[in-house]
């Protein structure tokens, strides 16, 4: 196997990561820049360099602001490395990779992980069923393919992200059967205290009134304070139905389609693999690793920055990432402290204003509670087919925590790995338990991250 | 074979075409697709069944999360399909029930 030495190692080529790298070149630090993607980009600017769909209003200007960002990417300093994932870092700051042409074992003086958000697991009944998917899944066929969800089709969930997905849609001609928005009442009456640091990001607040007007307009169907949401099957086991209570009544909606969304959650596999210190962020109903101002971890010369670190959306990862970059540099020698500051300055300006929205938008969009600690009936663990009266029953018998309920039933030990049941099982363990999630703590994440074929083992030890 | 839960293509401009087959049929699909997105291209849903009660599933993440979008490629079962570029010629098929080769996972490696 082979082994190359770099100033600093990226995970993540999202804007994060990008920006990180970009930065880093600029002050003359090798880079490299690893993303399992076949293209650079990340979530937001996924496939950014051939977008699918023609007609640019579609995905609209924030997407393709992306296209500065990986253009920069075109650095001697710069080594990108599509298609390959990272499931490993051993002490000494050497990452241990995978791509179609075998495992590679990569030394960085630093290491950054960018490794972005995933969308927070939505378990409600019928949630499994083919033809039932994430906002962000139909959101990457769109951009990536040009393929648009099978009609007709719902949206059900809370979120910016989810009315953005709607609006793209719908300017791609689909058609939509209806919105179904699970905000519950009073999270307006909770979001009003923040609003002031909400009016600190006039330009993002306005376009999300944007948003809603667009959908308005378009003459989409809106449910509001919707609940009990629930996927029918027909005798094939696929999606039929949307079944849901809204005003005072039970409706039931014909779908090929039902895209469900409830938010973004940092991905923490790789930071929990390692063992570092996360905190449970209670707005947010997530975790997040702890990191300093620079985004230095609880482990030295190992930063988390972007979404990874903590939601603060795609202008925020790209501030964040830039600091990361700037602070290595520092610590290489390659800037003193004074100019690190100076430079840091624009960066940390922009940042703040991103992160003065998020307490208003996390107050506002807060999942119900349903979501979060769902009804017996619900799956929890897909993979092994763990249902939440199965993880409270468990509980009653006397586990504590989530790493017990996975000895006794397998949850979290499917293919995934704990990816779409982790939140949920802690979550459901601590409201059965009467405790704060933080005392319940997550699954024992271990490395390789992703599980790995025979020959990817054996490349290991060549 | 036209069913309702084929997912339909936008106008996407200038593209190459790739040829690949999804459960024995022939279907073009743009290069760079995923090869769940052919899956949902040419409507095979559900296009796995879990190992534990046989339920049937489809691609839920599209992003590497889920594992919900296992296929068999080219011969070799347990593919994640969202992750997995299309070929020429691929052969991509349904994955049923009890996975035959398990992936490799933390868990086995300790025991
Ligand atoms: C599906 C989805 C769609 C979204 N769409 C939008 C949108 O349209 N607009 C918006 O404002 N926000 C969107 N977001 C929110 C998103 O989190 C953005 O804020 C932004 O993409 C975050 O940037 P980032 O650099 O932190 O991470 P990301 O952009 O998520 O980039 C992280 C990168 O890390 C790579 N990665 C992760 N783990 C590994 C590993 N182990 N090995 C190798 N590579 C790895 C991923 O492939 C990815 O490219 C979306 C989020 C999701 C999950
Ligand atoms: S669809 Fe979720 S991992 Fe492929």
């Amino acid at each position: 196997m082979n082994s190359d030495t770099y100033d600093l190692a990226i995970v993540g080529a999202g804007p994060a990561g990008m920006a990180a790298a970009r930065t880093a070149a600029a002050q003359d630090l090798s880079v490299v820049l690893l993303d399992e993607q076949p293209a650079p980009g990340g979530q937001i600017y996924r496939s950014i360099r051939r977008p699918a769909p023609e007609d640019r209003r579609i995905l609209g200007p924030d997407y393709y602001h992306g296209e500065t960002l990986v253009r920069d990417l075109d650095h001697s300093r710069i080594e990108y490395r599509p298609g390959t994932t990272v499931w490993a870092l051993d002490d000494d700051h050497t990452l241990c990779a995978s791509s179609p042409e075998g495992s590679t074992r990569i030394h960085a003086q630093r290491i950054l992980l960018a490794t972005g958000a995933q969308e927070r697991p939505v378990p409600f009944p019928g949630w499994t069923l083919p033809g039932v998917m994430t906002c962000g899944a139909a959101q990457i066929l769109l951009k990536s393919s040009g393929l648009v969800p099978s009609q007709p089709l719902v949206l059900a969930g809370s979120g910016p992200l989810l009315l953005l997905i709607a609006a793209q849609l719908h300017r791609a001609g689909v058609a939509i059967e209806a919105v179904l928005d699970t905000t519950p009442a009073g999270h307006q009456l909770d979001a009003l205290p923040h609003l002031p640091g909400a009016l600190r990001n006039l330009p993002l607040l306005w376009k999300g009134l944007g948003l809603l007007r667009e959908l308005k307009q378009a003459g989409i169907q809106r449910f509001a304070q919707v609940s009990d949401l629930r996927a029918l099957a027909n005798e094939e086991g696929r999606l039929h139905q949307v079944q849901f209570h809204a005003d005072n009544a039970t409706h039931r909606l014909p779908a090929q389609s039902l895209l469900v969304h409830q938010g973004v959650v940092p991905n923490v596999q790789l930071s929990r693999a390692l063992g570092l210190e996360h905190r449970w962020h209670e707005l947010q109903q997530c975790w997040h690793p702890v990191t300093n101002d620079w985004g230095e971890t609880s482990r030295e010369g190992v930063f988390i920055s972007g979404d990874s670190a903590g939601i603060a959306g795609a202008k925020a990862a790209e501030q964040a990432g830039t600091l990361v970059a700037l602070e290595v540099a520092r610590q290489l020698n390659r800037l003193s402290t004074t100019q690190r500051d100076e430079q840091a300055r624009p960066a940390l300006k922009d940042l703040a204003r991103e992160r003065a929205i998020r307490p208003f938008l996390d107050a506002l969009y807060q999942p119900a509670r349903s979501f979060l600690s769902p009804a017996d009936e619900t799956l929890v663990c897909r993979c092994e087919e763990v249902s939440a009266g199965e993880l409270r029953q468990m509980v009653d018998e006397g586990c504590r925590g989530p790493n017990q309920t996975k000895a006794f039933c397998r949850s979290g030990m499917g293919p995934c790995q704990g990816r779409l049941c982790g939140l949920t099982v802690s979550q459901v363990i601590a409201e059965r338990r009467g405790v704060p999630v933080d005392e319940v703590g997550y699954y024992q994440i271990r490395m390789p991250i992703k599980p790995l074929t025979l020959g990817e083992l054996a490349d290991l030890h060549k | 074979m036209p069913n309702a839960s084929e997912f339909p293509r936008i106008e996407t401009g200038a593209a190459e075409w790739v040829e690949v087959e999804v459960d024995g049929q022939p279907i073009q699909v743009r290069a760079g697709d995923s090869a769940a997105a052919a899956v949902l291209a040419a409507g095979l849903v559900p296009s796995r069944s879990t190992p534990v009660n046989n339920s049937p599933r489809a691609p839920y993440c599209m992003m590497g999360v889920c594992f919900e979008c296992l296929l068999e490629i080219d011969g070799t079962e347990n593919v994640q399909g969202c992750m997995t570029e299309v070929r020429p010629g691929m052969q991509i098929r349904r994955q049923q029930g009890a996975r035959h080769a398990e992936p490799v996972t933390h868990e086995d490696r300790q025991s």
